[in-house]
């Protein structure tokens, strides 16, 4: 699957299919500060990614006092 | 679809789990438990009247955006205000996400640009005033909100704090035990001299739902953060909690929410007032302790400072 990161942007090809949180794990990534979007619609921690899917990886932690 | 990804209300396929809520939901579910929180939090700390004429602190990004379209949905007034900061692309983007959210929805916007009408930045006042860029960007915000919402009649200001964000500011007063940030640190602060109510109506929300609102609303926010904000202390402040949230989910709000419920009432007697010492600004006729109040003395000194690009006080910080 394709995988679009922020902070730096960039992409990932990651091969085969994975659980939601366990690519969050994978990549060190707190369930906290992250959203899955996948085709514009989220998708939850246990929800099944796809070899072919194109995802993104959004951070939600805004830095503003 | 995996059987596990139900949502909690209806059992059909979830687009979101809720780990403090030990639950997921589909969209509209979402969606309604999201409202729920914000119509709690308005009841219970009283924070705004069905005639309230509001004005909500608008930046472009997820916040500001989620708590004016929620406050429109539950059938409020509320106009948005958004203040140009000059920091660099940054303010330029944000200012287009704040105005198309606006214009789709016949909403009314009102923009002030501080080089504009102030002749000044953040970066450049940054520099001029020898301060970390948020301080003069805090410093700036406050005061123009205060004076649109003065100037406009408004009764309400709204901005879009979220639990995060409070947690975060909770956290860092606390590891230093500062009294006088803490009795303050409430979802409502009272009209006063003349300035009207200030209301966060989203500190039942975490920023994660906050996002997750814009998502499933289809609303189109600058996902970018304020290039200033990399590495601050407040981000650090929300790594931590998070990093304590994965292993026990609901601490955030816990901290938070009985903080306000349970200590704040404690803490209200020792909130000092300053208000006997406060006089009118000789300049712009804010309540200031002094004969210039802080705004007018930044405008000053950043205003006679040569431009500073956001770049150069950025490599300042590294
Ligand atoms: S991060 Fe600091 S400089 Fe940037 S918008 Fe927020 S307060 Fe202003
Ligand atoms: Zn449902
Ligand atoms: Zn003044």
């Amino acid at each position: 699957m394709q995988v679009h990161l922020r902070n730096p942007t960039r992409v990932l090809e990651i091969e085969g299919r994975r659980k939601v949180h366990a690519l969050l794990t994978e990549l060190g990534l707190n369930r906290e500060s992250h959203l899955v979007i996948r085709n514009g619609t989220l998708v939850p921690g246990d929800g099944e990614l796809d070899a072919t899917d194109v995802i993104e990886i959004r951070p939600v932690i805004s830095g503003g006092a | 679809m995996n059987p596990g990804s139900k949502c909690r209300t209806c059992r059909q396929p979830a687009i979101i789990d809720l780990p403090r809520h030990n639950a997921n939901f589909c969209a509209e579910h979402f969606l309604e438990l999201c409202r729920r929180q914000v119509v709690k939090a308005i009841e219970h700390w009283k924070l705004l009247e069905r005639d309230d004429k509001i004005l909500v602190a608008v930046s472009g990004g997820k916040d500001s955006l989620a708590v004016w379209d929620l406050l429109i949905e539950l059938g409020y007034q509320a106009d948005g205000l958004y203040v140009g900061l000059g920091i660099g692309d940054y303010s330029d983007v944000s200012g287009d996400y704040a105005r198309r959210f606006a214009a789709d929805r016949g909403l009314k916007l009102i923009e002030i640009s501080l080089r504009g009408e102030y002749g000044y930045d953040i970066p450049t006042a940054a520099k001029a005033t020898r301060r970390v860029p948020c301080s003069a960007c805090g410093l700036s915000k406050r005061h123009l909100f205060d004076k649109a919402a003065l100037d406009g009649g408004y009764t309400a200001l709204v901005t879009g704090h979220n639990l995060d964000d409070e947690a975060a500011v909770l956290l860092g007063n606390t590891m230093r035990w500062e009294i006088d940030y803490l009795a303050r640190q409430l979802p409502k602060l009272e009209a006063r001299d003349g300035f009207p109510k200030k209301v966060k109506p989203l500190v039942r929300l975490t920023e994660r739902e906050t996002a997750a609102w814009c998502v499933v609303r289809g609303i189109d926010y600058l996902v970018d953060e304020c290039p200033i904000a990399a590495g601050n202390k407040h981000l650090g402040y929300k790594a931590t909690l998070n990093a304590m949230e994965a292993e026990s989910s609901g601490s955030k709000a816990a901290f938070y929410l009985n903080f306000v419920e349970r200590m704040a009432p404690l803490l209200a007697g020792h909130l000092k007032d300053d208000r006997e010492a406060l006089r009118e600004c000789e300049q712009c006729g804010s309540p200031t302790s002094g004969d210039v109040c802080a705004f007018c003395r930044l405008v000053a000194t950043a205003s006679a400072h040569e431009r500073v690009p956001v770049e150069l006080i950025m490599r300042g910080r590294r």
